[in-house]
């Protein structure tokens, strides 16, 4: 094997996304030499998509607004299954994550006083969210691009992982190949940050990008870490249905948060019959009561349509298989009724944008066709709430490829600010951790090298093989099917035997072409990870047998309070995933008083 | 409904390639980019396409249709004749990788040389205030996707590649606007942009604002009122000879800022 | 030869055809060329004649002012200061102003840049030259001056509506009067009015250049209604351009005799 280019570096990062730009800017502060790997150009990551905004307690437009009710919010939003550390730290720090932002040029919408506007979103209960227009992910990954251009870090595009590698088991560096030119790299650090987001592209209807295919969950599991709630995957409740080629594709929830409501095709706004217990308090009984709310929050409850996402999504599906959905399977998101044409188009750009260019419907006149797409997991690498790190040292992770911090859903805003204060934290305690251990640089060996690239390169030396293209679409298939929003045990347990079979197939891949820019090869590679990652899912899912946020089982409607002390952990053994039950880290009693 | 659509994609690498004819069965609602997806999932696995979205907000599939640059995600297969043959081709500008990729590197080292955005601090509050019509030029600029659409047309590069060199392109004056109209941003960017980024070299004939799929009115709003300032700074006779009398043109070279990379 | 450079560099795709457009993208830069070259024919042509310029109380933008010793009386608004020594006709003197202004015209710029240079006749089609530096060179680093222009643009049309508010006298010298040259007076006027304030220098001078509009609200206003008028500068443009010929050629028409002007009271 021909010696191959190799680069040193004290903290790596797999991602440059929100969370892996912020860590590397951290790194970077905290004084370590940092490099970036990314799958994409840089700047094109899967943030760029977040619409609605970064939630933080900054009570520029509420005063009453304080971390301890933005923690409530997170805690209650997921069910109470959230790390509760995590939660705080989240809270407790957005603020000046988002402040910091605009100190390296980030413009958000103003509020008359000249402070950061916040708009309102589901699940929280002040106007929380900082944002611009409805670009707020494409304003976040601009900022922190051009912050991490200006430092100088060193950024390595187009260039996927396919392995982590490990000595005396503690993180030695990562492996990986050019996209470009299908050669390979290997970058030496003690210290590796994931930051790939996440798993949507095993399912068949999904707001994600191509590059969502859980390659961070799978590298941590195969390095030995274990991932947390992985059975949480959130459905949004609002993507496209119409036209196909878009189905899936976001409609940003500040659609709802602007003034917009749901509608059946008997022109019903639906989501009063859909109230849980659990909410009512705070939640408007009546049509009145919800729009007297967008002037007057104080003497007024929230409407139902921002309910938190899962209660949203499984209201609409309800819906369309009570047969009173719209002519493409959705239900009627109707704002051109509600606002001016004016308000609409200066409030909601990109929405209008998105649906004239792509589905002939003008938003400022008539209603949108909406159904759940998938959009997050909720699950992933289990890591120390302060630091980042997993279980394996030198292994951190933070964004939507860490777990925990959302519990069972997450609320819409939370995922910016996530980005913003665990990448932050991740890369400063990357940072640090190479600096207490200065003296110890690990190397690859060419042994582990030679490992890695035979490995990737099998699926050159297979003739009339399957077809990746064929098989991601059967995964999709399956995982859609039977592993969607309402999961029975009897359908999970075929998923299992599907995915047994799909994994069998993925031995026998067979590509066309040469290693440059091949893009069935970079498939047949991703194949691997995701399903990986959906057996994951399934077996967690099979496990829980109770409803809770992003997890809904037909056989076991209720929720449980004696799950709600329980996280499920999927790990590694051997080629098998093994599924064990952990207590949930309980809070403080000072942190409990806020939920009385 | 669905159609049997015809289509001429590029195929090839540096040392050379063709137009490969393709027939590829389309649907209502479909775009190009779906078609490509189309055939590369059927006829040829290893067809190079970048993208990633396929929502038009990250940029990536930039591709020529028919000649024009374009998102190949957000161009509608209606917006052709059913008998019609679509062609797509890579950008003209940059070195071709493979099929429809290109090397879009020199996008990425111009923006290397913009210097980055340095604020006054702070007021005793902490917070910074700024009134939403002072944000609002920026926050046009800043829609952009980084398609590279527009550096891909310009023809002060498309046609003549030694300009690489002297010349940013309009994805990068829309930055220098940006930051030159920032309320909070202490530097002055008017020399670079006209020695550095060479915004001289732009003819203002508009193909940049012509292509921009978000719609952003880059001549009008970001290269004309550049040129402008770099007037007021460079070529005002008035303003000129104003500062040499009262002796400002020494205080202004001082603020002039190093580029960002560090 | 050279090393081929643009489409054809060595680094690029190999794609013989200078642009893959299907579209009819030749026909804005043949247009705009077509529409020119009439105008400056037309322009030329009378603005070296020395005649028919003048049909009480109507004086043509071409000879407006009208300032040499060889001016027809009535016309002399502005006295004949110049004197005599002037060998051409005093519309050349004269047209130099709004040359000025719409050669270096932001809008005009791209229009004769893509129809008569060619660079490039439309977007994403090869131009022919092998070298291109742009505006940083003499002569076209003068096109920086355009404010100068406008300025002096913005005084001529301040006579333009002078002359078309003493188009509202009689043939006899009377107030109070209108026929149908009054009225394509004062449109013109009008129009070459907007057509100067929609002007980009314009918009950049009244309030572009500023970075705080918080601070200046009536400049940002004024700004606001620039902007709005900036948005139709390229039609504008045209409008003004068409109608001033148009205004001139009626005059010419009313002056040589060839019709009479219809008069309203």
């Amino acid at each position: 094997m021909a010696e191959i280019e190799r680069h040193s570096f004290d903290v790596l990062v797999v991602g440059a996304g929100g969370a892996g730009l912020r860590a590397a800017i951290a790194a970077h502060d905290a004084g370590a030499k940092v490099g970036i790997v990314c799958k994409s150009l840089l700047g094109k990551a899967h943030t760029v998509m977040a619409e609605g905004g970064i939630a933080a307690a900054m009570a520029n437009v509420w005063a009453e607004d304080n971390w301890q009710v933005h923690f409530r919010d997170t805690m209650r939003g997921g069910k109470m299954l959230n790390h509760w550390r995590m939660a705080q730290l989240h809270a407790q720090e957005a603020p000046d994550r988002v402040r910091e932002l605009e100190e390296w040029g980030a413009l958000f919408d103003r509020t008359p006083d000249g402070l950061i506007s916040q708009r309102d979103f589901g699940g929280h209960r002040y106007a929380r969210l900082a944002h611009v227009g409805d670009r707020t992910g494409l304003e976040l990954i601009r900022t922190l691009q051009q912050r991490a251009v200006a430092l100088g870090i060193e950024v390595f595009m187009e260039c996927t992982i396919t392995k982590l590698v490990k000595s005396d088991g503690r993180i030695a560096g990562a492996f990986g190949y050019w996209r470009e030119s299908g050669r390979f790299v290997a970058f030496e650090a003690p210290s590796v940050v994931l930051a790939t987001g996440g798993i949507g592209k095993s399912y068949k209807v999904t707001s994600n990008s191509w590059e969502y295919t859980g390659d961070g969950h799978a590298l941590a599991l195969e390095a030995g870490a274990s991932l947390v709630n992985m059975e949480f995957v959130q459905f949004h409740p609002t993507g496209m249905v119409w036209p196909p080629s878009v189905k899936g594709i976001l409609v940003t929830e500040s659609v709802r948060g602007d003034g917009g409501v749901l509608r059946n095709s008997e022109g019903r706004r639906f989501m009063f019959d859909y109230i849980p217990e659990f909410f009512k308090a705070e939640t408007a009984d009546s049509e009145e009561e919800a729009d007297r709310w967008y002037e007057d929050k104080t003497n007024n409850r929230r409407p139902p349509e921002l309910l938190p996402r899962d209660e949203v999504a499984r209201a609409i599906n309800s819906e369309v298989k009570a047969g009173r959905g719209s002519p493409h399977g959705g239900v009627f998101l109707d704002i051109a009724s509600r606002r001016t044409p004016e308000y609409i188009r200066r409030r909601l750009p990109s929405m209008y944008h998105q649906f004239k260019e792509l589905a002939d419907v003008d938003i400022t006149a008539e209603p949108m066709e909406v159904g759940p797409t998938c959009h997050y997991v909720m699950g992933g690498v289990a890591v120390d709430p302060d630091t980042g790190e997993s279980v394996v040292p030198g292994l951190y992770a933070a964004g939507e490829v860490a777990g925990g911090m959302h519990g069972a859903n997450r609320l819409g805003g939370n995922s910016l600010s996530d980005l913003l204060v665990f990448g932050r934290r991740t890369g400063l305690n990357a940072a640090y951790a190479v600096v207490r251990r200065r003296a110890e640089r690990p190397t690859i060996s060419d042994e582990e090298i030679r490992a890695a690239s035979e490995h990737a390169l099998a699926p050159f030396s297979i003739e009339g093989g399957e077809n990746p293209y064929t098989v991601q679409h059967d995964l999709q298939e399956v995982m859609h099917n039977l592993v969607g929003i309402i999961r029975t045990a009897e359908e999970m347990e075929q998923a299992l035997t599907d995915l047994a079979a799909l994994r069998e197939r993925i031995t026998r891949l067979s590509v066309e072409g040469h290693r440059q820019y091949n893009p069935g090869w970079h498939l047949a590679l991703d194949l691997h990870n995701m399903l990986r990652v959906s057996e994951c899912i399934a077996r967690a899912a099979l496990e829980r047998t109770e409803s809770r946020g992003g997890h809904t089982r037909d056989d076991y409607p209720a929720t449980d309070d004696s799950w709600g002390k329980l996280n499920l952990h999927c790990r590694l053994d051997g080629e098998a995933v093994g599924i064990t039950r952990e207590p949930l880290p309980q809070m403080p009693d000072d942190l409990r008083e806020l939920f009385n | 409904m669905g159609y049997d659509l015809k289509m001429k994609v590029w195929r090839g690498d540096a040392t050379g390639g063709d137009l490969v004819d393709y027939t590829v069965p389309v649907e209502e609602g479909e775009v190009v980019l779906d078609a490509l997806h189309r055939i590369q999932a059927t006829q040829s696995g290893d067809l190079a396409v970048r993208w990633n979205c396929k929502a038009g907000k990250c940029g990536s599939c930039s591709t020529e249709i028919n000649g024009k640059p374009r998102l190949a995600c957000m161009t509608r297969l209606s917006t052709f004749e059913e008998g019609e043959t679509v062609t797509v081709t890579p950008l003209r500008t940059f070195p071709v990788v493979r099929d429809l990729v290109t090397d879009v590197s020199y996008n990425y080292k111009v923006a290397e040389t913009v210097p980055a955005f340095a604020p006054e601090p702070r007021p005793a509050d902490g917070q910074y205030r700024m009134q939403q019509v002072d944000v609002e030029r920026g926050q046009e600029f800043r829609k952009c996707i980084e398609c590279f659409l527009c550096q891909n047309v310009c023809h002060v590069i498309r046609d003549h590649e030694e300009n690489k060199q002297s010349f940013s392109g309009p994805r990068f004056f829309l930055r220098y606007a940006e930051l030159e109209m920032h309320p909070l941003d202490t530097n002055d960017r008017r020399a670079l942009a006209r020695e550095q980024a060479g915004i001289g070299m732009c003819n203002i004939t508009k193909c940049c604002t012509e292509v921009c799929p978000e719609g952003i009115h880059i001549t009008d709003n970001a290269i004309i009122p550049m040129k402008e300032r770099v007037v007021d700074r460079s070529f005002d006779p008035v303003t000129w000879l104003g500062r040499k009398i009262f002796r400002r043109d020494q205080l202004e070279e001082a603020q002039v800022p190093q580029t960002g990379a560090e | 030869m050279a090393a081929p450079t643009g489409i054809k560099s060595p680094t690029r795709a190999r794609i013989a055809a200078r642009t893959l457009r299907t579209d009819r993208w030749w026909l804005y830069p043949t247009f705009t060329a077509l529409v020119l070259v009439a105008f400056v024919a037309y322009a030329t042509y009378r603005a070296f004649s020395g005649q028919h310029y003048f049909a009480e109380p109507y004086l043509t933008p071409f000879y407006s002012p009208c300032v040499t010793t060889e001016c027809v009386d009535g016309s002399r608004h502005l006295g004949t200061w110049v004197g005599d020594w002037w060998p051409f006709s005093p519309a050349v003197l004269i047209l130099v102003i709004p040359l000025s202004l719409r050669l270096t015209c932001y809008y005009y710029r791209k229009a004769y840049y893509r129809s008569f240079w060619m660079s490039p006749p439309a977007c994403s089609v090869a131009e022919p030259h092998r070298r291109y530096t742009g505006e940083t060179r003499f002569p076209l680093i003068l096109q920086n001056v355009h404010r100068y222009a406008l300025y002096i643009a913005l005084a001529y049309n301040v006579l333009l509506t002078y002359d078309a508010v003493m188009a509202f006298k009689s043939p006899e010298g009377e107030w109070g009067h209108m026929g149908l040259g009054t009225l394509i007076l004062v449109v013109n006027a009008a129009l070459l009015g907007l057509y100067s304030l929609s002007c980009h220098s314009c918009r950049h001078i009244i309030g572009g250049r500023l970075r705080n509009f918080s601070k200046h609200p009536v400049r940002y206003r004024l700004w606001g209604g620039v902007s709005v008028l900036n948005g139709r500068h390229a039609q504008l443009a045209w409008a003004s351009l068409v109608w001033v010929a148009f205004t001139d050629f009626y005059i010419w028409m009313v002056a040589s005799g060839t019709w009479s002007d219809p008069r309203f009271f």
